[in-house]
Order: C-alpha cells, then sequence, then structure tokens
C-alpha cells in the first residue's frame, strides 16, 4: 500500500519549476545494463506491401539510441535502400539475407550479448523466433531484449492468445482454428457467414480475406492454409461495420504503461488497418469508452508478457451497442507506431530501444519538452489524418477492393487543426491529382435538384458498401448529391461524426460555387471571407480554382491580396502545456504563427518524396536524408519538407527544421517564403519534387543543383534527340505522336517491336511493348481514356539487348561515374524490376568504357550539377542510349553502399557550391566485389494477376546480395528475396522459339549439376536433340495432369519460362501464377535463368557460407 | 450555412487579448478565470466538475462536442463551467450513448461558449503569462473591448470568490448507486435525504462521511463502489456533529477556488486529524495539508489535463493520472498535531514539475492527493487509492 509503507522521502520542499534531470531519481531506478556490450538489431529486409520504410524509420532510431548509451551495435538487413545500413549509423552492417544461417554466422562471427528483434517489423520478429526455435541463441548465448521468445509466442499464435484473453475477461470475436479444409468447414459452422480468415505468422494480412458464402469460403481458405508458415488460419465472426481502433502503447521494466496515441480508423471493420484511412487522436469515444478501452490495452499487454517496448493493440468497438473485442496485438514497433511517432511527436522506436537496455520511462527525458519525462501520455491539439496509397492501376486484373489483406504501398500524413483541414491537406499530399474533393461519379439529378432518395441510394449502393481506393471520394459525392449523413453511414459503416465533418466542407465549397454562380468577387469583403472560411476547412488554391472557374494561380493572387496566409504551429506532445524544443512544425489556418524566422544566408530546403508507390519508394527517402545530413554536415540550416510518415526524413531529429506538410507548389510556396532559403533541392526526391521544378522556378524560387530546364530537354523529345545527334551517340529510332494516325505512322517508320509510354512517366507507369498495330490502337485508346494529355513516345524496342545503367555526378564542371550495372534480365523489362549487378559482370570492358564516356559526355553538355541517371541498352556491342534522368535515382543508396562513397551527399555539397575536387571524389570507383540487386515482386497481394515482367514497373522494393563473386552475390540476393534457389529437384524449361539455342546450355548445366529436367513438346524434343534426358509434361492444354498441377503438388522446384505472343503469354500465365503462389523460383527470361544456374553452379561447390560486413568490403577498397 | 449564421463573438483577457471567435451555446456575456485543459475526452465530466466552477474554461484538444452528451457521465447535476472555448464544436453527437448535443445542453443550463478560437495560442498566453481573468464578450465590436475590459476588471476576481458555498449540499445526503442500462456506467450516483432509509444491504457496510466542498459523483461513486456506506455533509459541518455520527472515514472533496481563502474548513479538519482515518483529493488533499502545518500557493497556470505523471514513492512507479488544481501545497517535514510532532511523508511526486502530488501522516491515518484517483475524466491508473483508503479504514475499525 502506496501510503503505509511510504518511504521516508524527504521531498517535501517543492522544488518548482524544475530542470528536469534524470540522475534526480532516487533508489527505485535501474540504469542501462551494463551486462550488455554487443547488440545485435534485425531490419526488415526489402519494402513488401505491409513492411515498408517505417522500419527503417525505427531500425535507424534504435541503432543510433543504442550507440549513443555506448553500446556496440551490429546491423543485418538485407535492404541496401536503407538510412539504418548506412555505414555510419551500425559499428558493423550486414547486408545479407535475414535467414537463420546468414544471422547464425553473423552471430557466430560478432558474438552479440543480446539481439533486439522488434525494430524490423514481422520478418524481424519471426527470424528471431526461428533462432531460438533452431537453437541459435542457445548455442551463442544471445538473450533476446525487448521482446522474449514466449512473448512473440503469445502474441502471435492465435491460439495462445485467444486462451490469454479468456484468462483477463477480454472479449473477441467468435472464432475458431483451422489446419485443413475439413477443420476449416467444421469451424466456419460456428461463426458463421460472412467469415474473416486470418492466417497465423503473416504481416501485412497476407492471405486474409472476407468470405460471404461456401464457395468463396473453400477458395479462400486454400490461399490462407498457404500464406500461413504454419498452415494454421483463424476464422472468425464477421465484425464487419465495427468500429476500429490502435492504441500504441509503451511498457517499461518497472511495469509502467503509458499511451502514446489513440487511432481511430474512418473506414470499418473489414478493410486492413494498413489500408485504412485513419485518424488520431480517436474522435468519437466518451472518455468512459476511452478508459475502458485504456484499461484493457494495459491489462492485455502485461498478460501477453511485452516487458519492455512498444507495442500495437488493435480494437473494434459496435457503434450501437459499445460492445468492445480486442482484435490483435503487436508486440513491437510497427507501421502504425511510426505514425503515432510522427502524429504525437513522441519517438516510440527510440525510446523502446532505451527501455529494452533497462532505462525506465521516467529515466529518459521526453524529446520535445525535455524539461519533462517521458512516462506520460502525449495530448494533441490538431487532428491527424493519414490516408493509404494504392496502386492497383499497376496491376491489371487485380479488383480495387479492400480486404483484411493489405494492399496499399504507400501513405500519406496531415496535420490541420480540424478533422476537414487534415483530411483536405491529405487528399492533396497524395498525389494522385485530386487536390480535394474533386468528383468521380456523375449522380443522377438535374443541375441543382437532387434526385429522389431511392434512385441516389441504388446509384451510389455499390460504390459506397464495397470498400475500395476511391471510396472516400465517392462518399463526398453522395453527401455532394444529397443522400444524408444517415444514409452514407449506413451504407458504409463510416461514424457519422466523420460524414458530418465532411458534410460541412462540401456545404461550403457548395456556397461558394453558387456565390459564384451570382457573379461574387473573390476581392469584395464577402469574397475574401468565404476564402478564409475554404481555407480554414483545408481547401486548396488549386480546388478553389476548380470551383470558382479560376486557374490555381489567380485564387492564389487573390488570396495573397487580401493577406490570407497560413500560419505554422508546433508538434509538442503536449498541446502547448510545456515549451517545445524541437522544430516540428505544420501549417494552419489560425490565427497566431509561433515559429519566428530569422534570417540566413545559408538554409536549404530539400523536398522529400511524398508517399511511396511503386516506382518510388524509400531510395529517395535515402537520398533526401542524405542531402539533409550533407548540408548539416557543412553547417546550413536544412529544412526538409516531406508528407510520408513512414520515413527517415519526417524525423524531426533528421533536418534542423520539418515542416510536415503537402508537396504542392502551394504548400511549398509558403514555406519557401516565410523561411526564404539560399536555395530549394528537389532532385532527391524523385518525380515528386521534379513535378515542381518549372512551377517553382517561375515564382522566382532558386532551384539548386541542375537547371529546371535540363528536365524538360531530356523529356521534350525533340530537343534532346538534338542533343544525342550533336554529341555523336544513338538512340533507338523512335518519334512522338499526339494523334494515332501518327503514331501509326511513326512505328511503321522505326519497324515493330515498339515501345509506346506517355512523356513525364516514373516508373514506367503505362509503358508498353508492342507487336502490331491492333495492339496500338488499344494502347492509344487507353492512355487517351486515362485522361493523358500530352505527346506519347514511340521508339524502337531493341529485343534481346542488355540493359545497363549508370549513375555519375557532376559539379558542372567535372563529371564522375558512381556506378555502371548491368542488368541480368533483357531490356524490355523496367530498370526498377530487373536485377542487376555493379560492377557489370559479362559486359566487354570496351564497352563499359564507351557507356562511361558516354556518360560523361551526356553529363557535361546538360551540366549536370549534382546527379544523374542514364539508362542505356547495348545490343551486339553497339551502344544506345535509352534515357537520361538528371536527378537522383532508384539506384544511388545501391550504388553508394556497393563503391563506398555516398552519393546523394556529394551530390547536395555539390549543389551548394562545392567541387568534386573539394570532395575528393574525382575517380569512378570499381570494387573488386560484387554487389547484385534483386527486385520484390508483390504478386502474391494481388491474386490473379499476372507475374511477367514488362516495361511497367512492379516492384515494391530491393535487396542486394554482395560477394566477391557474381554468382555468389546473386545467390545471395535471391535468398534475401525470399526466393532462393534449389540446389536439387526438377526444373521446367519451356521457351520461345527465339531461345531454344541459348536456354541448351542452361538446360546442360542443370542436368550437370544434377537436376531433372522437365518439358513440354517443343522444348523436350530441342533439348534430347541435344542429348540432355528430358520428362515430358503437359501443356495446360494439353490434358491433365499438366505442369500447373505439378507445380501445385510440389514436384517443380524452379521454372524457366520465357514467351512472346499475346497468345503463349496467355497460355503461360496460369504457370507464373503456380509459382508465385508455391514460391517456386522462376525465370521469364534465359538470361536470368543463366545467371541463376551459374549462381547454382558456383554454390555447388563452394566453401562454407561466410558474411563480411559493409565497413569491411569498403576498408579494404580504400587499402587498395 | 450554420457557421455562417453563428454571431461573432471575443475571449477578452484582463490583459487586454483578445482571441475572435463565434459564439456557440447560451448567448451571452460571462467571466471567470480563464484556463485551459489538455484532456482529448471527457468534456461532459469536465464541463459538469464542481471543481471548474468560476472558471472560463479552454479545452486543447480540437474536436469537442463529438459524441454529444449522456444521462450519465455527469460530474455533478449542471454545467458547472463560467464559459467553454473551443476550436471545433460539432454540430452533430454522434454515439450510441449520446442523448443530445453539447451546444443544446450548454444553452439548456445557460452557458456560453466561443467557437472557432485559435485555442492553442490561447493556451500558450495562458502557459507564458499565467492564468488570468476572462470574458466571452458577444457581438464585440472593436470599440467595445475597452468598455469589456472595464467590466471585467470590476467583476470579483477568482481568487476573491467564495465558490464552495455554491457547490455544497445544503444538508447531508445519502448516496445510493442506481443500476442502468448504460454498459460503460452501469452504477449511477443519486443523492437523497436523510429521510430515505438506507437499503438494507448497505447498512452491514462502514459508513464514510464526505466534506462536500464541491464533490464529484465519481468520487461518491468509487467510495460507494468500495464497499461503503457513503453520506455527504454541508462543507460546515461542525466537527462534533461529524464525530458524533460516529463515522469510519472521512473523505475531504475536490472543490473549486482558492484554497488560502478556506481557513474555516481548516481548522475544523485540523480538529478531526487524529480522530478519524482522513482522506483528502484536489482540494480536500490542500485543506488538510494546511491543516497539518503546509500552506498552498498558486500555480503559473495548474495542472489540468489527463497526462500527468506521479511517482509513488513507495514503488518507484509512475502513474498518469487526471488533474484538475490551480493551486498546490508545500509541506513541513514534520507537523505539530495534538502537541505531537508527527513526521510528514510525501508519498506522490509529479513528475513534470516535482510538486506535491500526496503525502501521508501515518501515524494519524490522514492522506492527501492532489490529482484525482477517481479519474472522470481521464485514465485510472491511481484508483488503488479508494482500496488503500478502504485498507486504512477497515484497519482503523478492528483496532
Amino acid at each position: 500500500m502506496a501510503w503505509a509503507q511510504a518511504v521516508a522521502l524527504r521531498a517535501g520542499r517543492a522544488r518548482f519549476p524544475c530542470r528536469f534531470h534524470h540522475l534526480d531519481n532516487p533508489v527505485h531506478s535501474m540504469p542501462r545494463r551494463d551486462d550488455l556490450q554487443t547488440i545485435l538489431v534485425l531490419g526488415s529486409g526489402p519494402i513488401v506491401i505491409g513492411q515498408a520504410c517505417e522500419f527503417d524509420y525505427s531500425g535507424s532510431q534504435a541503432v543510433q539510441a543504442l550507440r549513443r548509451e555506448g553500446y556496440r551495435v551490429v546491423l543485418v538487413n538485407s535492404n541496401p535502400a536503407t538510412i539504418m545500413t548506412d555505414t555510419e549509423l551500425a559499428d558493423a552492417t550486414y547486408i545479407e539475407p535475414l535467414t537463420v544461417p546468414y544471422v547464425r554466422e553473423v552471430i557466430r562471427k560478432e558474438r552479440p550479448d543480446a539481439i533486439l528483434p522488434t525494430m524490423g517489423g514481422q520478418t524481424a520478429l519471426n527470424l528471431a523466433k526461428a533462432l531460438h526455435e533452431e537453437g541459435v541463441l542457445a548455442e551463442f548465448g544471445v538473450e533476446l531484449i525487448g521482446a522474449a521468445y514466449d512473448v512473440i509466442e503469445r502474441a502471435e499464435d492465435r491460439t495462445l492468445f485467444k486462451r490469454a484473453m479468456e484468462e483477463i475477461g477480454v472479449d473477441m470475436a467468435r472464432s475458431g482454428f483451422a489446419h485443413n479444409l475439413v477443420e476449416a468447414l467444421d469451424v466456419v459452422e460456428q461463426v458463421g457467414f460472412p467469415a474473416i480468415l486470418r492466417p497465423s505468422f503473416t504481416m501485412g494480412g497476407t492471405g486474409g480475406n472476407i468470405s460471404y458464402n461456401r464457395d468463396e469460403y473453400e477458395q479462400y481458405i486454400r490461399w490462407a492454409l498457404d500464406a500461413s508458415p504454419t498452415r494454421e488460419v483463424l476464422v472468425e465472426e464477421s465484425l464487419i461495420g465495427w468500429k476500429e481502433f490502435e492504441l500504441e502503447l509503451m511498457r517499461d521494466h518497472m511495469d509502467n504503461v503509458v499511451i502514446i496515441c489513440s487511432i481511430e480508423n474512418l473506414d470499418p471493420m473489414g478493410v486492413h488497418t494498413g489500408d485504412s484511412i485513419t485518424v488520431a487522436p480517436a474522435q468519437t469515444l466518451t472518455d468512459a469508452e476511452y478508459q475502458a478501452m485504456r484499461d484493457e490495452a494495459i491489462a492485455i499487454i502485461r498478460k501477453i508478457g511485452v516487458e519492455t517496448g512498444g507495442c500495437n493493440i488493435q480494437f473494434a468497438v459496435c457503434p450501437r451497442t459499445g460492445r468492445r473485442v480486442v482484435i490483435e496485438i503487436n508486440p513491437r514497433v510497427s507501421r502504425s507506431s511510426a505514425l503515432a511517432s510522427k502524429a504525437t511527436g513522441f519517438p516510440i522506436a527510440k525510446m523502446a530501444a532505451l527501455l529494452a537496455v533497462g532505462f525506465s520511462l521516467d529515466e529518459i527525458p521526453n524529446d520535445i519538452t525535455r524539461v519533462t519525462p517521458a512516462s506520460f501520455e502525449p495530448v494533441i491539439d490538431y487532428t491527424v489524418v493519414k490516408i493509404p496509397r494504392f496502386t492497383f492501376e499497376k496491376f491489371p486484373g487485380a479488383r480495387p477492393v479492400l480486404t483484411t489483406q493489405m494492399k496499399s504501398v504507400g501513405e500519406v500524413m496531415s496535420i490541420g487543426r480540424s478533422f476537414p483541414e487534415a483530411m483536405m491537406k491529405a487528399t492533396r499530399s497524395l498525389e494522385t491529382g485530386r487536390a480535394g474533393l474533386v468528383p468521380l461519379l456523375a449522380p443522377p439529378g438535374e443541375d441543382g435538384v437532387p434526385a429522389d432518395v431511392s434512385s441516389l441510394r441504388e446509384f451510389f449502393g455499390d460504390f459506397l458498401r464495397v470498400p475500395g481506393p476511391d471510396r472516400f471520394w465517392y462518399i463526398a459525392d453522395a453527401l455532394g448529391s444529397g443522400l444524408s449523413v444517415d444514409e452514407v453511414a449506413e451504407l458504409t459503416g463510416v461514424d457519422p461524426w466523420f460524414l458530418d465533418q465532411l458534410l460541412q466542407v462540401i456545404e461550403l465549397e457548395n456556397e461558394i460555387k453558387d456565390w459564384n454562380r451570382v457573379g461574387g468577387h473573390l476581392e469584395s469583403p464577402e469574397g475574401q471571407d468565404l476564402l478564409l472560411r475554404a481555407k480554414r476547412f483545408g481547401i486548396s488554391d488549386e480546388e478553389l480554382g476548380r470551383l470558382l472557374d479560376r486557374s490555381e494561380l489567380a485564387v492564389r493572387q487573390a488570396r495573397l491580396q487580401a493577406g490570407l496566409r497560413p500560419v505554422y504551429k508546433k508538434v509538442d506532445t503536449c498541446a502547448a502545456e510545456f515549451e517545445a524544443q524541437t522544430p516540428y512544425l505544420y501549417s494552419t489556418w489560425e490565427r497566431v504563427d509561433e515559429v519566428e524566422v530569422e534570417t540566413s544566408d545559408r538554409r536549404v530546403i530539400i523536398l522529400g518524396g511524398g508517399p511511396n508507390r511503386i516506382g518510388q519508394g524509400i531510395e529517395f527517402d535515402y537520398c533526401a536524408v542524405h542531402g539533409v545530413k550533407a548540408l548539416r554536415e557543412a553547417g546550413y540550416e536544412t529544412i526538409m519538407v516531406n508528407c510520408n510518415p513512414e520515413t527517415v526524413s519526417t524525423d524531426y531529429d533528421v533536418p534542423d527544421r520539418l515542416y510536415f506538410e503537402p508537396l504542392t507548389f502551394e504548400d511549398v510556396m509558403e514555406i519557401v517564403e516565410r523561411e526564404k532559403p539560399t536555395g530549394v533541392i528537389l532532385q532527391f526526391g524523385g518525380q515528386t519534387p521534379l513535378k515542381l521544378a518549372l512551377p517553382l522556378m517561375r515564382a522566382g524560387v532558386r532551384i539548386l543543383g541542375t537547371h529546371p530546364d535540363i528536365i524538360d530537354k531530356v523529356e521534350d523529345r525533340k530537343r534532346f534527340g538534338a542533343l544525342i545527334e550533336q554529341l555523336g551517340l544513338q538512340q533507338p529510332p523512335g518519334g512522338t505522336a499526339q494523334q494515332f494516325s501518327e503514331a501509326l505512322q511513326v512505328a511503321r517508320g522505326v519497324g515493330y517491336p515498339v515501345l509506346v509510354r506517355p512523356s513525364y512517366v516514373l516508373g514506367g507507369r503505362a509503358m508498353q511493348i508492342i507487336h502490331e498495330e491492333d495492339e496500338l490502337l488499344e494502347f492509344f485508346e487507353m492512355a487517351r481514356a486515362a485522361g493523358g494529355g500530352g505527346n506519347i513516345l514511340i521508339d524502337r524496342f531493341l529485343d534481346d539487348a542488355i540493359e545497363v545503367d549508370v549513375d555519375c555526378i557532376g559539379d558542372g564542371e567535372d563529371f564522375v561515374i558512381g556506378g555502371i550495372m548491368q542488368h541480368i534480365e533483357e531490356a524490355g523489362v523496367h530498370s526498377g524490376d530487373s536485377a542487376c549487378s555493379l560492377p557489370p559482370y559479362s559486359l566487354a570492358p570496351e564497352v563499359v568504357d564507351t557507356i562511361a564516356q558516354q556518360t560523361v559526355a551526356l553529363a557535361r553538355a546538360l551540366g549536370i550539377v549534382g546527379l544523374m541517371n542514364v539508362q542505356f541498352a547495348v545490343r551486339q556491342g553497339e551502344v544506345f542510349v535509352l534515357e537520361v534522368n538528371p536527378r537522383a535515382s532508384r539506384t544511388i543508396p545501391y550504388v553508394s553502399k556497393s563503391i563506398g562513397h555516398p552519393l546523394a551527399k556529394y551530390a547536395a555539397r555539390v549543389m551548394v557550391g562545392e567541387s568534386l575536387r573539394e570532395i575528393g571524389f574525382t575517380t569512378p570507383v570499381v570494387p573488386e566485389h560484387f554487389a547484385v540487386k534483386e527486385a520484390i515482386l508483390p504478386f502474391k497481394k494481388f491474386p490473379g494477376v499476372d507475374s511477367l515482367l514488362g516495361p511497367e514497373m512492379k516492384s515494391t522494393g530491393e535487396v542486394m546480395g554482395i560477394d566477391s563473386t557474381f554468382e555468389g552475390a546473386f545467390w545471395r540476393a535471391q535468398i534475401a528475396a525470399s526466393n532462393p534457389l534449389p540446389s536439387s529437384g526438377r526444373v521446367f524449361v519451356s521457351v520461345r522459339d527465339r531461345d531454344k539455342a541459348a536456354v541448351v546450355e542452361v538446360a546442360r548445366r542443370l542436368v550437370d549439376l544434377g537436376f531433372e529436367i522437365v518439358a513440354t513438346r517443343g522444348t523436350g524434343s530441342l533439348l534430347r536433340e541435344q542429348g540432355l534426358p528430358v520428362t515430358h509434361v503437359n501443356k495446360v492444354k494439353e490434358g491433365r495432369p499438366h505442369i500447373v498441377d505439378r507445380i501445385i503438388n510440389g514436384q517443380i522446384a524452379m521454372v524457366v519460362n520465357t514467351t512472346i505472343g499475346r497468345q503463349a503469354i496467355e497460355d503461360s500465365r496460369s504457370i507464373r501464377r503456380a509459382t508465385v503462389e508455391r514460391d517456386v523460383p522462376y525465370f521469364t527470361t534465359v538470361a536470368g535463368a543463366r545467371a541463376a544456374v551459374g549462381a547454382m553452379h558456383a554454390h555447388s561447390c563452394s566453401r562454407a557460407l561466410s558474411v563480411r560486413s559493409i565497413q569491411s568490403y569498403h576498408a579494404s577498397m580504400n587499402s587498395d | 450555412m450554420v457557421m455562417n449564421e453563428r454571431r461573432r463573438a471575443l475571449l477578452l483577457l484582463e490583459d487586454a487579448t483578445t482571441f475572435p471567435g463565434l459564439a456557440f451555446g447560451h448567448v451571452g456575456e460571462r467571466s471567470g478565470e480563464a484556463v485551459f485543459n489538455t484532456s482529448m475526452t471527457g468534456y461532459q465530466e469536465i464541463l459538469s466538475d464542481p471543481s471548474y466552477r468560476g472558471q472560463l474554461v479552454t479545452l486543447t484538444s480540437v474536436h469537442v462536442g463529438n459524441y454529444g452528451i449522456n444521462a450519465n457521465d455527469m460530474e455533478s447535476d449542471r454545467v458547472q463551467v463560467a464559459g467553454l472555448v473551443v476550436r471545433s464544436a460539432s454540430r452533430r453527437a454522434s454515439n450510441f450513448r449520446a442523448t443530445r448535443t453539447l451546444e443544446a445542453w450548454l444553452c439548456e443550463h445557460e452557458i456560453p461558449g466561443i467557437m472557432g478560437v485559435d485555442t492553442r495560442a490561447v493556451t500558450r498566453h495562458l502557459r507564458d503569462r499565467g492564468a488570468m481573468m476572462g470574458m466571452i464578450v458577444p457581438d464585440a465590436a472593436p470599440d467595445d473591448i475597452h468598455a469589456a475590459l472595464e467590466r471585467l476588471k470590476n467583476v470579483p476576481r477568482y481568487e476573491e470568490r467564495d465558490y464552495v458555498a455554491e457547490c455544497s449540499v445544503p444538508a447531508p445526503r445519502r448516496v445510493l448507486l442506481e443500476e442502468t442500462a448504460d454498459p460503460y456506467v452501469p452504477l449511477r450516483v443519486t443523492l437523497v435525504g436523510e429521510e430515505t432509509p438506507w437499503p438494507e444491504r448497505l447498512l452491514e457496510l462502514p459508513e464514510v462521511g464526505v466534506l462536500d466542498f464541491g464533490v464529484k459523483y465519481s468520487i461518491l461513486r468509487l467510495l460507494a463502489e468500495s464497499g461503503f456506506r457513503v453520506t455527504v455533509f454541508p462543507h460546515d459541518t461542525a466537527p462534533e456533529t461529524l464525530l458524533a455520527r460516529e463515522l469510519s472515514g472521512l473523505l475531504l472533496s475536490n472543490g473549486p477556488g482558492d484554497p488560502g481563502r478556506l481557513g474555516g474548513a481548516v481548522e475544523r479538519v485540523r480538529s478531526l486529524v487524529g480522530k478519524v482515518p482522513i482522506f483528502g483529493i484536489c482540494l480536500g488533499h490542500q485543506i488538510l495539508a494546511q491543516a497539518v502545518g503546509g500552506r498552498t500557493f498558486k500555480l503559473k497556470f495548474g495542472h489540468r489535463g489527463p497526462n500527468q505523471p506521479v511517482r509513488v514513492e513507495a514503488t518507484g512507479r509512475v502513474q498518469i493520472t487526471s488533474q484538475n488544481h490551480g493551486y498546490t501545497v508545500e509541506l513541513g517535514e514534520t507537523a505539530q498535531i495534538n502537541e505531537r510532532v508527527e513526521p510528514v511523508e510525501v508519498t506522490h511526486v509529479n513528475l513534470n514539475d516535482r510538486t506535491v502530488e500526496g503525502f501521508a501522516l501515518p501515524t494519524l491515518r490522514a492522506f492527501g492527493l492532489q490529482h484525482h484517483p477517481e479519474a472522470g475524466p481521464g485514465p485510472h491508473d491511481a484508483s488503488e487509492a479508494f482500496l488503500d483508503f478502504r485498507k486504512v479504514v477497515m484497519a482503523s475499525r478492528v483496532l
């Protein structure tokens, strides 16, 4: 009892105010653990759907926090495009596969005392579990800190979790486990339809689904069983329509528990939380409800036994009865904890790392106030909205329907002083071309006269009922067309509070339109009042332009004339109760600006990359962070602008000032005008900031680095062609077309196949290889329907060419090659999806020299200041320039880690006027080791989608394998990509005619390695003619059992299947799909197969498995 | 639209700072001490908490009114605050427990509110300059501000008014718990006169008295749920009267106003210390502290919110507590009680500013907590205090 046993502490004299100091603590404190010296941190591997750069954010924070406390930190992560794998972060960094054998080897070598497995997502947690189960931890006496083995088990194993919840009286949905179809049918009897399927031990809800009937159920349960590594699926009562909440908790070894953030999902249960629009703090719970949830969450974290660190618990609440059930717990930092950290300013991962080594929450100062302890619960005086970013357009054939399996590839967050303001800011942060509530549907009803409710209900029914990526906009359309909040709430399950807030925006928009229609003047007092009210709701200038039939610039002009500007406020964890030390800012339309900006002549704004999407991911965040770091080191004040909560760049510790803002012209200009920087850097953030180059330049903003006009020069067909000609280089013949007739002419001129794409694209969006005129017509119609104005670019496609990527840096005078990468897949596969090798593994030295010379010539001609990426194709020794990008490319982190030089940092310094000579980077570095990058593809998340690679990028991330040989590096890269090459078994070979000659060599080596070759008739007879033993297998059309049956039955260890022509592609689709679902390595190019077989051969006669740190690779290069 | 039809209003502070907004709730001029509360949930509890009497409460949370007002989350029988200052007031109440909107409730109780205010700027102002008097002024044109400021200067200051008498029960009341259909508040407090007989099942229980300085229903409910028969007494009940009732324990309640004004209450409590187990909460704690020789002083802007970290000195553990106080206590290491020198132990410390959060005179069975163990609103971390009190009371009965 607290009082009766009260210690005679003489703290009686109130000391106020008193600066916080953690040594000011009496007897209870347990300081940092001195029994640990070396700590191994596990990263999360490649970016995949469900596991993105939030784990780079958390891992980097953890590594830095532990080192600051004096620990030796060892890191393993296969993803080179991370800040955490920068050599200066950990003491020893291994870019190696996150598998038991490789990590065991790291442990054997580095002898860590403990492993921190809670920073690397589900990947790290599963790996830690496997390391325990396979006895590695016991063998080397390594302790798991942050989450013990049994905690992971209790949290992740549904049976154990359910039992634990029953023991503490926490309600859960009705459910049962199934390990096979028979059990599954039994369970669904109890649970009823609709039933939710949740496979055990998967992340991002892989294999999860909702089934409404028995047929669907039987299909989905198979997927779910396959997705679970333990073949276990939880079948659950549907809570569709219930409200969903998340709490982010922290616990220390003293059993202090605090809630960092509450998050309410706008989308009700049934949509994966990663795919839901979410809002912080929770908005629709009374204190009684919230505290009951809080009490339960604390009981759960204690029961599960998460000893120290962060933890995320999800709840569902029935809106009609208030019944609350717990959904799941993640005993680690997560995407939500990254969001919660950014939403509150409380750095969960950093704190979790400190708690794991023995600190208690009251011993750690709050990062932001610095005078109060971390043992408190953040309160926020703004609203945070997160909206996921989807890329269904990349996966034709995938239904754009949201389920319990996550499908989004990124997200944006925004901060405003009201839900509508934050929501409107988030919509424009998404960069989907909708700067607000742009109507998507044309509902029935005459202009101004709404249709009757029943026809509106019918019209909107499925749009509202079925959750999809655009549902929020459909909701706005429905409310705008007169459907009531209650009707929409009933159809969507979205809480009426959110809908009513949205309705207020719509009402104002209508008022603005009506006012405009009757000829209101923006300059009048009434107009200015309307403008201000609109801005307070977060409506952008662009959206206002749409409502007022004016250009964005005209609205901006009127707004500035009226003196209407946003103010900036701080994110401070405490709702202004204490003074904030940390400059983490957001714009809002209030009266008082609380941030004074002093003038400075050494200040640079760096624009981040916005939401992750396919084609623009963590690589750009890496570059942006490096830009900030380099300029900070060079004595510049750095300002970061970004809206992606998953990133390191939005860690307020990284720049001098962080503006968590949309990357639009309007939002960026406001910051530029108040900060008055020396200049703005755009070339690190990928396409997002690059799109702003011309508008910003026209507005008089100084863009650092390569002149913005160069972007146009390399994108504009004519200007670029002239440049190529002037330099005496070659490019594939081609032309541009606005009309189909022109396109036809161009294509005939250059000859098929042709590569077509709209101008200004990233990630090969809408890029296609076209073999005949019909396809060209189809493409043209599609591109026009997608609303693509501008030109269509048409090039001769160089089949059978080898593609080469080059990264280069220039200071305007000197130009140095960063790295030359040879693609393993042939030209035609998007460079982001192709594996590649640095240095080139099979190109002739003179070809490499030619490429280097041409790159430098291009850089010189363009006057590159900063980074440039060039793509080449090499065919029969001839070099063609495919594309030039005057900016940081996706490969910069990979190249930097391979050659041991931080190119993005150099580029930032060059952009503020340093020369490459001053930096000391004047000659290209060609390493003696090989680094192979392999792409990670998300096909498993999109059932039914063809996994054939093409010119449109589909990969979400990458891994790197590094070794002294190309084969060794390729082998590691495949393992790291969860696509390990087999060492025995059957290989299915089926290739198009053109590849038949080339495949013989591959097949022969496979036979030599002891593999059995299985082939269809054509390929089979060819191989037999060459004297190779081949077993026949039926094509799918030829009757059963056919090749797909054999793959599904696990009888095929690897597939080599190349195709051409629409029919053959269609025919082989089921083969590719089966390999995706069964994790069978498959190669759709002979070049890929050849590399694989080389690696398999090397492995078969290889030495024992070994690992080597990046620091060691770099050191040996520098000593050369 | 609705926003547009609203009348303008101003929040005027005594240092002449103004914050514009729109009137909501009852439209009228009202003055009080301007304070802020950082809770993100629980506006109904805050607005009905008697401790906020005489105060214009700014809520830092930007959306207020989202889940409406319900029948069971009341901390007294009415709205107690002088006025409410918010960024955004919801026009729609969305919660299965809600029975009406915040605005309708404020209108019914004739409490003015102001919305659309830059509440963060208000909070920073009060944080930097300290709590001060303020006034909600409807329809103020710029020229009116001077006159309004004059009026504000003429109203009695917060420290000069005796709010306790306005809040306290006029005569002893019995606390009964009534069952509800609400899953979140299954038992609701009702107060009945002493003419109503105790229900049979309560007669066995030890009786605890509550000296009512403005007690919250949550305190009464938690006391009753802890296994006590609870009687609420007027704040000025004579010590002899209380002793004559042979109470097993006495709780000194929370309440509004400057504790330094309550000399009478301090004297009465001093004569009770050692004679009955005493538990003071918030204002009750401050009265108890003065009764054992401590003094109170005003904090710059007080502690009002759901997230104040309090270290329990006996265990070293931290509780996240709900707080609402503008004054705090300073204590000596010992207290002179009935000619004996008794040790005073600080049992709880606020980790933000190291002020006293709890103290004990173990030998005299007297304890105080500055924070609110009953929450309402806020976290339940400190609720064990009621069990502790029960243990002390039961141990005393055995003696």
